[in-house]
């Protein structure tokens, strides 16, 4: 177990530029009713600075594990998570998260969801709505303001929960599969408008998902976890150019990767599948140490 | 089909309403008329119609309503901020609400207004005795419901609020609040039902104050159209104040 943590850190962190975020052989454990399960094991990597970088993986693999412990919302792990050298304990303000679910506030209009971070940090007012209005019209809703959560479609919804982020100016992005719940053209789309806004700010990303299409699309490398343990499989560097736009789905190495990506995949979802045929997964498990 | 051939003008709603309401009158009218509800029991609408006039110029309706509306809104500010206290509170202690939750539900089921004997005791035959019964026994559904709301906030807002590092402050007024606001306005609608019934009851019972006592004196005369034009202002009573929440959830939800 050892040598292999050790491999996939030199395999992952960069040794030329240092890594604004490090995970650092982190280790999870559940406690479940029949003993124990082991979400992460021995998980490194390091994300650079303006760098995106997805980590992929089947249902199981401990992806939103992963994302609640670098988003600072889930304590009781082994190894650590630095940002900038600063280990986490807690949400980070360097760190925004977009979280799966639709998580807008339904009770507050596009710019007062949008505004929130602001309002939070005491930003008066007036620049505050400008600054919400910026990150507004970065995402495409200009116009939509004054608009309640209720009256926008699941894909807006989800660009202003990505706005709210943004708003906070964090130094890093950490979005949990946030157009999981969209269709596909929707999604190809938000794709477009999240390589844009990528290349607007260098936003330093973390994308967790198992969408392999989004993941080659937007990532600069793409991290392949293996199905519970889950473990850091293999790193793949996207060699696509960029500006990129989702008219790269169609390119040739797009297809390629795709096939690649899959090809580590398949037998780890296969076992995923197998699995959770035999042994259904509880989603109320506690982690291990933890009340 | 033109979608707007599907949508009905604002106005239709509301006349269709008072459209059942004037026929359903109309039927109880004819039902009367040809005798089979008995006259000496239920008056004509039309005499309750007229009778408006007189209890209106000779019993004082006015001084009567606001009295009940204030006892009424009274209990309605008692309940409001004990019961959504009392919800916070047992929602932040776990045990305070497992220990206490199934009793503050059987509470509410309770029939208070028998014990008035026991607040007459204690607050005399007073305004007082009204608000405080109608205040306890308005009291349980607004802890619930609170409580209910409070709880039923989506994991994922709470967790948006502590990405943004929120303080235990921030959470509860920015996150926690708003979003539990809707169903604490229900628990607050159904508290003001019951102090209202509670308010007309105990007026009623103990002969003293607004509308419930000119109900109870107007019977005792056997003036029913009379009675029943007093019930009509109980029940704008009880519109007015469900107007009034209604307005004041949404400008709470949009201060929050």
């Amino acid at each position: 177990m050892a040598t292999v943590s050790t491999s996939n850190r030199l395999a992952s962190v960069p040794t030329t530029e240092p890594a604004i975020l490090v995970v650092d052989d982190l280790v999870m454990r559940f406690v479940t009713a029949d003993g124990g399960v082991t979400a992460l094991d021995h998980v490194s990597f390091g994300v650079k600075p303006g760098e995106f970088l997805a980590v992929i993986g089947p249902s199981g693999c401990g992806k939103s594990t992963l994302f609640n412990i670098v988003g600072g919302l889930l304590g009781g792990y082994a190894g650590a998570v630095t940002v900038g050298g600063e280990t986490i304990s807690g949400p980070h303000a360097s760190i925004g998260m977009v979280f799966q679910e639709e998580s807008t506030f339904p009770w507050r209009n596009v710019l007062d969801n949008v505004g929130f971070p602001l309002e939070i940090s005491g930003v008066p007012k007036r620049e505050r709505i400008e600054r919400a209005r910026h990150f507004i019209s970065m995402v495409g809703l200009d116009g939509f303001e004054k608009r309640y959560p209720s009256e926008l479609s699941g894909g807006m919804r989800q660009r202003v929960s990505m706005a709210r982020t943004l708003a906070s100016e964090p130094k890093i992005l950490l979005m949990d599969e946030p157009f999981a719940a969209l269709d596909e053209q929707t999604r190809l789309l938000l794709g477009d408008k999240v390589l844009q806004i990528q290349q607007q700010l260098e936003q330093t990303t973390l994308l967790i998902t198992h969408n392999i299409t989004e993941a080659v699309q937007l990532a600069d490398r793409i991290l392949v976890m293996t199905y519970r343990p889950g473990r850091v499989k293999r790193i793949v560097d996207i060699n696509l150019p960029r500006p990129r736009t989702s008219e790269i789905v169609s390119s040739e190495p797009f297809g390629r990767y795709v096939a690649q990506i899959w090809n580590d995949l398949r037998e780890e979802a296969s076992r995923g599948l197998s699995d959770a045929e035999t042994r259904p997964l509880r989603t109320h498990d506690k982690p291990q140490g933890q009340p | 089909m033109s979608t707007a051939r599907l949508i009905a003008p604002r106005w239709l709603p509301p006349m269709v309403g008072l459209a059942s309401v004037v026929a359903l009158l109309a039927v109880v009218e004819l039902l009367i008329r040809v005798g089979l509800i008995n006259r000496f029991i239920v008056p004509l609408p039309s005499e309750v119609a007229t009778s408006f006039a007189r209890v209106i110029a000779e019993e004082g309706i006015f001084q009567r309503f606001l009295q009940t509306a204030w006892e009424c809104f009274a209990a309605s500010i008692l309940l409001a901020t004990f019961g959504i206290t009392i919800g916070v509170v047992m929602h932040r202690l776990p045990l305070l609400r497992r220990a206490c939750e199934t009793w503050v539900a059987a509470f509410a089921s309770a029939p208070l207004v028998l014990a008035y004997p026991l607040f007459l005791v204690l607050f005399g035959r007073s305004t007082t005795t009204i608000i405080m019964l109608a205040f306890l026994s308005g009291l349980p559904p607004v802890i619930l419901k609170t409580l209910e709301g409070l709880s039923a906030t989506r994991r994922v807002l709470i967790n948006v609020g502590k990405s943004f590092k929120l303080t235990p402050a921030q959470q509860f007024w920015k996150i926690l609040l708003p979003s539990a606001l809707p169903t604490i306005f229900v628990g607050i609608r159904l508290g003001m039902i019951f102090a209202l019934i509670n308010v007309v009851g105990v007026e009623f019972l103990i002969n003293f104050g607004g509308l419930g006592q000119l109900i109870n004196e107007l019977a005792e005369r056997y003036d029913l159209p009379g009675v029943y034009a007093a019930i009509c202002f109980v029940i704008l009573v009880s519109v007015i104040f469900f107007v009034v929440t209604e307005r004041a959830e949404r400008w709470l939800r949009s201060a929050a």
